[in-house]
């Protein structure tokens, strides 16, 4: 069992690419640790630089006790699972799973027994003598996490694990990863750029962009109160609604609504603010943000309805099934208490919450 | 049928016959003649005999000449694959600049390294080395000549094992060397068969070389000797000859068989079994 700790770690490619910035990040022991962020953000150089596959360019690596910055891969103790898997096509699942154990040159007998174990373990007892290319994606899947439990490394990292399944797949495949992780108790890493992924697996979730950590927090956390818009913006399986307005006689319009500023918090006149409210945070009501029903799309148990206010900005909320409103009606739609965000609109970092007034 | 599609049809069949024969002729004289009393160059049914057979046993050099290709073609091929494999990995793995650019003039001079415009020097340089007469020298310069088309070829196969199968391994702590051996090589497996056979067949069919820098009779490989089996009125010896070629013929085919077989590679169709 170990922790990780990255002291400001860069990764800094030979083009002159900082793909990790000066990153500082612990990530305790036994942790579910998700990495999140649009492609080319850095998330998946941070992996392989904790791995060890890319080179740190500064800063350190710190896995239990042991600083593992120059340390080659192999003796770190962490085990890692690729997008694309990396099973070994030429050898059947046994020798896959086995894989670490023969590196280590340990017998015959052992090497088929962890094989055994492990797989009857990740329920791929029946297909020890399968080849990769026999299986399906999802016993692909498992037998590269098999490989990786075979390691009994401290450190599990995993790189995209469910990207390479099929929707329907992806759902079982991460409750069954949960539940191993669980069980496992493996201080676990892994690099999503689904943001549902991220906030279904992980203890904790660090959004990445241009190489740094946007925000770190749980996924309640992340999900209720960005930190920034561009964390907002990313987390969220409908948009966020984010208004832009400005500060006038100590309240903030946006989208016809008056908005009152967090209590304390001293705007200067004709600050530029970003008003955030999840369409799942509105809700209809009496006073709030009033606008005619442009759209309404179906999610399923609900609809997500949008709103064309007064200049002409638009507005998402979601509404129960069998509530959901006419197009052409006027709806008047209010954030539940706190659920109302606003950000600077030049740094757009988070100020606080706010509550509409009318 | 129509009169226009029996004759079409009659057109192609007799040019299939042809193009049949043309083939099948010399392979049928070489399956015959060997065992044929009076061996002519004419196709017939042979007047079976063994004779032929002692008579190229006897033969003074005939064997020795196998025996000295078999010894060359194992030197060039063992080293063209072995050499050829580990450059290519390393071409296929690090990326230094001009990278392909080597790699492409390397493959334009190995036609000419040991090809006719460098006989001169070579011999110069073997003679001056004392490595005339040596079937391991001459060995090692076929092999020189075969590796640049060795390398380009097998780094194509290379290139195609992913990357992340080797950081895999890696990870799970394999050296170098296991990378190498577990991964690498067996992956890349198909393709460093069909460059033994290749190899094994351009060292094994090469004149000028060993004509060259083997002077001395006793050290000649067979593709060399089987221009001076003459009889004594200097005309083509036909008793060792179609029993020459025979064994000529043999261990290239015995080597597609075997390596087929163990690894399958194939040459014929696209389509897997």
């Amino acid at each position: 069992m170990a922790d990780i700790e990255l002291t400001e770690l860069s990764t800094v490619y030979p083009n002159g690419v900082r793909a990790v910035d000066e990153l500082d990040l612990s990530i305790v022991d036994g942790e579910f640790f998700a990495l999140l962020g649009p492609s080319g953000c850095g998330k998946t150089t941070l992996l392989r630089t904790i791995a060890g596959l890319e080179q740190a360019t500064s800063g350190s690596v710190r896995i239990g006790d042991a600083d593992v910055t120059r340390v080659e891969p192999g003796r770190r103790g962490v085990a890692m699972v690729f997008q694309d898997y990396a099973l070994f096509p030429h050898m059947t699942v046994a020798q896959n799973i086995a894989y670490p154990l023969r590196v280590r040159r340990e017998s015959k007998q052992a090497q088929r027994e962890a094989a055994e174990s492990t797989a009857a373990g990740l329920g791929l007892a029946g297909l020890l003598e399968r080849r990769p290319g026999q299986l399906s994606g999802g016993q692909q899947q498992r037998v590269a996490l098999a490989r990786a439990v075979a390691m009994e490394a401290s450190v599990l990292l995993l790189d995209e694990p469910l990207s390479n399944l099929d929707a329907r797949l992806r759902l079982e495949a991460r409750t069954f990863l949960k539940r191993l992780q669980r069980e496992l108790g493996l201080t676990t890493v892994f690099v999503t750029h689904d943001q549902a992924e991220a906030l279904a697996l992980a203890d904790r979730i660090a959004v990445m962009s241009d190489g740094k950590i946007r925000q770190l927090g749980t996924p309640k956390e992340v999900f209720q109160r960005p930190a920034d818009t561009f964390v907002a913006n990313f987390i969220g399986s409908t948009p966020m609604n984010l208004l832009t307005g400005s500060v006038s006689d100590g309240a903030v319009e946006v989208a016809g609504a008056r908005l009152v500023p967090p209590d304390g918090l001293d705007l200067a006149e004709g600050t530029p603010v970003v008003a955030g409210i999840r369409p799942e945070y509105l809700r209809p009501a009496a006073v709030g943000i009033t606008g005619t029903v442009s759209i309404v799309e179906n999610l399923g148990v609900t609809s997500l309805v949008t709103l064309e206010c007064a200049d002409d900005t638009l507005v998402g909320l979601t509404v129960a099934e069998h509530e959901e409103p006419a197009i052409g009606t006027t709806l008047t739609a209010n954030p539940d208490p706190g659920r109302l965000l606003l950000y600077h609109g030049e740094t757009r970092e988070l100020l606080g919450a706010a509550a509409v007034v009318g | 049928m129509t009169p226009r599609q029996v004759l079409r049809r009659t057109v192609y069949i007799v040019f299939i016959a042809v193009v049949l024969a043309f083939f099948a002729v010399p392979l049928l004289w070489l399956a015959s003649a060997p065992f044929d009393s009076d061996p002519g160059l004419g196709l017939r049914w042979p007047d079976w005999t063994l004779d032929n057979w002692r008579i190229t046993f006897e033969h003074p050099y005939a064997l020795g000449s196998l025996l000295n290709s078999i010894v060359l073609c194992a030197v060039a091929t063992i080293v063209t694959t072995a050499l050829g494999t580990l450059a290519a990995y390393a071409l296929s793995r690090v990326r230094i600049p001009g990278r392909d650019a080597l790699l492409y003039l390397l493959l334009l001079l190995s036609s000419v390294v040991t090809g006719t415009a460098a006989m001169v020097p070579i011999f110069v340089m073997m003679f001056q080395l004392g490595l005339i007469n040596s079937q391991y020298a001459t060995g090692l310069v076929i092999a020189g000549g075969m590796l640049p088309a060795a390398i380009f070829i097998l780094k194509d196969f290379i290139d195609s094992v992913p990357r992340s199968y080797e950081e895999s391994a890696r990870v799970f702590g394999a050296s170098p060397t296991q990378v190498l051996l577990h991964v690498v090589l067996p992956i890349a497996r198909p393709g460093i068969a069909t460059i033994l056979v290749w190899a094994f067949v351009q060292a094994w069919g090469n004149f000028l070389l060993p004509f060259l820098l083997l002077r001395d009779v006793e050290a000649q490989p067979a593709a060399v000797l089987l221009r001076t089996l003459r009889d004594e009125g200097g005309s083509a010896n036909l008793t060792v000859i179609p029993v020459f070629s025979l064994l000529y013929a043999i261990p290239v085919v015995a080597l597609y068989l075997f390596v087929s077989k163990r690894y399958g590679f194939r040459f014929h169709g696209g389509i897997k079994a």
